[in-house]
């Protein structure tokens, strides 16, 4: 009993140490092997410069779909129950676990000119494969998972007795939606679309397969890291750094967010919370 | 408002454990209806707003109909004219005081700020205000949007007991002043008839009694009510009639006399305010008399309330002093068969 009182104390200190030093020595690294004036004279090329382009582009386009969809579609999964309704969670969920890869895969198997969709958007002149379009939608399939569940989770934080207090007030549905529902689901849903913008922006295996590596059309920075790393580098190493840099705004941004908005409404909107009830 | 609507409902409610029946009528006035959590109380307001639906019947505000199950009408709350005051007070955490008045798009928001005296609250925010505050707030976010009836779910609930009281004072003379239909839901006797002109007593889904707190209080229907308006309440068996009197039997074996004609298992209701204490058994007109040690006292300012023998009996302390009586000693609960009330009693209330 003495030695376990005696062990326990240090032994957490010691396994928090290593986490600690497994997970930042790496970023660390990136930083001392490039210098910022390299990282800003190396995205000043060609292939970082498009790359970075259509990285906003498509992530852009992708998480203004997820954010148009995700959200009326994560109203209804909070604030009605019906029969299947966790099926269409899980469903929901499943690209989160699924391997980007497969999901690529998944994703040529429907819109690929030979896959399920593939007649039907032929006759409409339309080939999606190797085309921005692609990166979009292999983007929208990896992320949207992560700002529908946390928009589902934030929507139901928002006491039912707001929207109806809103509706006893003259408010229709619509109004209530945007004039309480939404403002007091900010917090959540901000946090839900930073990890999904962060997810969005790392994309790789499933661009890769679906869209192809084509500078300037679909070569993202991820794949533009990718596509360096044999050849320069140096380039690899400055568009990583800035892609570390990007995210750790992000999620600064969404924490220092998250604890302004808890204060001033009452659902709590930690940017890692549980799953949704089913 | 020269013609204030008369609200009326005839409905079922389906409720978890028994379903809720009812006919009501509200003309301008405050009428409370007072139950135990979760008799459904709060659900019958959010049928009048629009909120719930009722299994079955009819819900009519002046000659506007707002629910009829067998027409087919259903009104969505933003289309009843029904301003709600919600337990809690409900207000949006993220908006100002004045966005909250001013959301149902009302013209008098400035009015009301003043009239409601949360005129200089204007830009905080609801967490910023007190309970009182709060409620002077939801109330005037309901009255914005010019409602033909005032609904107030427990509106004294969410406050602190000290200032309770005043609340109470303010609350009622609104009530009058405004002259529209009333209808709030209190678990509190006290509150219901403090604010109310007419108390309707819900139990087990249905209305029991209904009549101005002072009816209830002087002849409640049954136990229920009378244990809720705070009167004695001690279950007895009626054992015979002598003198045009019942005479009741006590556990104890005390023999007490009501005016009231009612036979077997009975609960004998007595006000503490009709009971008076004595050392001994006085040759005066009352006829009922319980003797026994006194168990507890409890003084609160000027008053006292005492138990002997299962009775409390409510005495300035200024008589309790003069008495020389404390907990412990031998004494006799005196009150008249004339204030003396009979309800029936089923075997479940004899429990409680």
């Amino acid at each position: 009993m003495i030695r376990s009182r005696v062990w326990f104390g240090p032994l957490l200190v010691i396994a928090l140490t290593a986490v600690l030093v497994f997970l930042t020595v790496p970023v660390l690294a990136i930083f001392l092997e490039t210098t910022p004036a390299q990282i800003v004279r190396k995205l000043g090329e060609d292939q970082a410069r498009e790359a970075l382009w259509l990285s906003a582009r498509t992530t852009g386009a992708a998480m203004l779909l997820i954010v148009a969809v995700g959200t009326p579609a994560a109203y209804l999964l909070a604030t009605r129950r019906f029969r299947g309704r966790a099926l269409v969670i899980t469903l929901i969920e499943l690209p989160l676990v699924m391997p980007p890869v497969v999901a690529g895969i998944a994703l040529f198997a429907a819109f690929g000119r030979a896959g399920l969709l593939g007649d039907e958007l032929g006759a409409l002149g339309l080939s999606i494969p190797f085309t921005e379009a692609a990166v979009v939608m292999a983007v929208a399939f990896v992320a949207s998972p992560f700002y529908i569940r946390q928009a589902i989770a934030a929507f139901e934080a928002v006491d039912p007795v707001m929207v109806d207090a809103a509706r006893s007030l003259g408010a229709g549905p619509g109004r209530a939606f945007w004039r309480i529902s939404l403002p007091l689901a900010s917090g959540g849903l901000t946090a839900g679309w930073a990890l999904a913008f962060a997810r969005g922006l790392g994309e790789f295996g499933a661009t890769i397969i679906f869209a192809g590596s084509l500078q300037g059309t679909t070569q993202t920075l991820p794949l533009a890291v990718y596509a360096q790393f044999e050849s320069d580098f140096d380039a690899a190493l400055a568009i990583g750094g800035m892609l570390i840099v990007v995210s750790a705004a992000i999620l600064l941004a969404v924490k220092l967010g998250s604890s302004w908005t808890t204060r001033l409404a009452s659902p709590s909107t930690s940017i890692f919370r549980g799953a949704p009830s089913a | 408002m020269d013609h204030p609507a008369r609200l009326s409902l005839d409905l079922d409610l389906p409720r978890r454990a028994f379903g809720l029946t009812l006919t009501l009528e509200v003309g301008a006035e405050t009428v409370a209806i007072v139950g135990p959590s979760g008799s459904g109380k709060s659900s019958l307001l959010r049928a009048v707003a629009g909120l719930v639906r009722p299994a079955r019947g009819r819900i009519t505000l002046g000659d506007r109909v707002l629910f009829d199950s067998d027409r087919g009408i259903d009104l969505p709350p933003e289309r009843r004219s029904v301003g709600l005051v919600f337990q809690e007070y409900a207000l949006f955490p993220h908006m100002t005081v004045r966005a909250n008045v001013a959301f149902s798009r009302g013209a008098r928001v400035d009015e009301l700020l003043e009239r409601m005296r949360i005129g200089h609250l204007a830009d905080a925010r609801p967490r910023e205000l007190s309970g009182g505050e709060r409620q002077r707030v939801a109330l005037a976010r309901a009255l914005a949007r010019d409602p033909e009836v005032l609904l107030l779910d427990e509106p004294m609930a969410a406050l602190d007991p000290h200032t309770r009281e005043g609340v109470r004072g303010e609350l009622r003379a609104l009530l009058d002043e405004l002259g529209l239909p009333a209808l709030l839901v209190t678990h509190s006797f006290g509150d219901a008839a403090a604010l109310a002109g007419r108390v309707a007593v819900l139990e087990s889904g249905r209305l029991v009694q209904q009549g101005a707190p002072g009816e209830l209080i002087a002849r409640p229907a049954d136990a229920f009510v009378a244990s809720l308006t705070g009167a004695n309440l001690v279950a007895g068996e009626a054992v015979g009639a002598e003198g045009g009197l019942t005479v009741v039997r006590l556990p104890g074996g005390a023999l007490v006399y009501s005016g009231d004609q009612l036979e077997g298992a009975v609960g004998v209701v007595v006000r503490p305010s009709e009971i008076t204490i004595a050392r001994e058994i006085a040759p005066d007109s009352t006829l009922n008399h319980v003797r026994g040690p006194i168990t507890s006292v409890v003084r609160l300012a000027n008053l006292a309330r005492v138990q002997v023998g299962g009775l409390t009996a409510e005495i300035t302390t200024m008589s309790l002093d003069r008495m020389g009586l404390s907990e412990g000693d031998d004494a006799v609960a005196v009150f008249k068969a004339a204030g003396t009330r009979l309800v029936p009693l089923g075997r479940a209330a004899a429990e409680g």
